[in-house]
């Protein structure tokens, strides 16, 4: 495909050095710094100039920071509000989205169109009244508090429901006249083939679970039910700077793992599945 | 009828979800602007005694002015780094993996560590940025600390984070650009800067117009970053709505009031939620 420069000139090369100077410069060595940062000793951070790498190497930063912090606590925490959010997303959305595409009931597109219709409305504007309903349902310092809430994605519903309109009527006939009732259908025919669609929905699930700080910040009152997003802003001030930016690092590899495994399927569901992010 | 039936079990859970936690919401929300809630007797209406508080609040005014400022600083900034950046990585043919996996890299960390590494970079002592600065011999700045530069240096931590998804959709729009536009502009004796505003621009206007539309409904929600990075401050420079909000929600336990400020919030995005809609319908058709 051809493009605004021609291939091969001299200010391709200056743009393309430009660029990877200016790219690692602004993405890598931030991450770069902190991930060194934490092996120097608190004195050493508050040096000026400050040291490249550390003088004094403090091997022992991350584990002390784990411990001081008991982030393995929140790390838990964070698991089962994350795959918690995704497995119960996955169980309300997707026969949902089943219904609506395949077995079209009545009122199908009025229930569509009343789901789209809270896309328009910023998650943020039901903050208070989202609230006190959870506090109604007695769901406070209950993870229920941030899975229930999130399960209700009309995006993913709306994303789910185009693929699977998609499937051949023929291929669901077929199911029908060997026998398979409607759920065997979903399961052993729809859901196979649907993997592409339910990888994007799902990791953005876990990943929006993962960075959430409002709703885990009004849902955990209590210190130990709390996620590693809200306990580590709760840490900040008093913890020595060495252990807060271990702990920052730790908090962020799962995300950085998941990213750099499921790469292709992020990068494709970001520009394939609209926009969101 | 049986179809109906089945149908209707496997939406049960979905229709229950967002009744109690989207629809039901909505309607409450508005109802509860014009009450007062104290937990302990049933809720008195006070008419529109929570939005006369509003406006009498000096921080009302100061929250809509801060997040206007915002949210044209975001503008100005979050929206055209990512396009220019999307431009210049589409006519580049090496190290498209490594500078789409960069780019992107930040959108994946958690927002609180996103606030607290920048604030730590912010540092006016031995922060990063300042000790940049003091080895190059520029002057340095105050940046969080200084209610001049507390909210520049917010949106510069908001499009750290988040310009990696504006980037790569813009990239895909581009690619979508047919080849023969450009050799036929190249025919007509067209520059580069020619090519991107005859080409380029009118080629990805929806994608432009749907991302801009997107990001003003997000940055006019912004939280995390100041409630972290500032709390609001110095001297209220970073009081938006949304900490106003949960100030008044969560400090005051004045829910009605909050809920009052909500309602005006969803006003003002609902104006750009509309106009989104109308662009991405366009788009479809």
């Amino acid at each position: 495909m051809r493009t605004l420069t021609k291939p091969g000139s001299k200010l391709y090369w200056v743009v393309l050095t430009a660029t990877l100077i200016l790219f690692t410069a602004a993405f890598l060595l931030p991450l770069v710094w902190v991930l060194l940062g934490a092996f120097k000793p608190p004195a050493e951070l508050a040096q000026q100039p400050p040291t490249i790498l550390p003088q004094t190497w403090e091997p022992d930063a991350y584990v002390n920071a784990w411990n001081y912090m008991n982030l393995g606590r929140f790390f838990l925490n964070t698991f089962v509000v994350a795959i918690g959010a995704w497995a119960v997303q996955m169980a309300v959305i997707v026969p949902a989205a089943y219904a609506l595409s395949k077995l079209r009931p009545i009122f199908g597109n009025v229930i569509m169109g009343l789901m789209l219709a809270t896309l328009m409305l910023p998650s943020t504007a039901v903050l208070v009244p989202v609230y006190l309903t959870l506090t109604d349902l007695d769901l406070l310092n209950n993870p229920a508090g941030i899975w229930l809430p999130a399960a209700a994605n009309a995006l993913n519903v709306y994303l789910l429901k185009r693929f699977f309109d998609q499937i051949p009527e023929e291929l669901l006939e077929a199911a029908r006249i060997d026998g398979a009732n409607t759920w065997t259908t979903l399961t052993r025919i729809v859901l196979p083939i649907s993997r592409p669609i339910l990888a994007v929905v799902s990791i953005f699930a876990v990943v929006a679970a993962w960075k959430d700080f409002i709703w885990p910040l009004l849902v955990f009152p209590d210190p130990a039910k709390q996620t590693l997003s809200v306990a580590l802003q709760r840490f900040a001030p008093d913890t020595p700077i060495n252990l807060l930016l271990a702990g920052l690092v730790l908090a962020s590899l799962p995300m950085v793992a998941l990213f750099l495994a499921f790469q292709r399927h992020i990068l494709a569901g970001l520009t394939a599945g609209g926009v969101k992010g | 009828m049986r179809r109906h039936v089945t149908a209707y079990g496997f939406l049960s859970a979905a229709l229950v979800v967002f009744a109690v936690f989207s629809w039901w919401p909505i309607v409450r929300g508005v109802v509860l602007s014009f009450q007062q809630v104290n937990f302990v007797t049933s809720p008195d209406w006070v008419g529109w005694e929570n939005f006369e508080r509003l406006f009498a609040d000096p921080l009302f005014v100061v929250a809509w002015r801060n997040t206007a400022y915002f949210t044209v600083l975001a503008l100005l900034i979050g929206f055209g780094v990512p396009f220019v950046t999307a431009v210049v990585l589409n006519e580049l043919r090496h190290a498209k993996g490594y500078f789409r996996l960069l780019v992107y890299l930040p959108v994946m960390l958690p927002p609180v560590v996103t606030a607290l590494l920048w604030k730590w970079f912010y540092d006016p002592g031995p922060g990063l940025f300042n000790s940049v600065l003091r080895g190059l011999g520029l002057p340095t700045g105050q940046w969080l600390d200084s209610s001049s530069t507390s909210m520049i240096s917010l949106v510069l931590v908001i499009t750290w984070a988040n310009m990696g998804s504006a980037t790569l959709i813009y990239l895909a729009a581009l690619q979508t650009i047919p080849g023969d536009l450009y050799e036929a502009a190249d025919l007509d004796g067209a520059g580069l800067l020619k090519k991107i505003w005859h080409v380029t621009i009118p080629q990805t206007k929806f994608v432009i117009l749907m991302l801009l539309l997107l990001q003003v409904v997000a940055t006019m929600q912004i939280f995390t970053e100041p409630f972290v990075m500032t709390g609001g401050g110095p001297e209220e420079s970073t009081v938006t709505v949304l900490l106003l909000l949960y100030r008044y929600a969560f400090y005051y336990n004045d829910f009605g009031t909050a809920s009052a400020l909500s309602l005006i919030l969803f006003a003002v995005l609902g104006v750009f939620s509309f106009l989104y809609l109308k662009i991405t319908r366009k788009a479809d058709a």
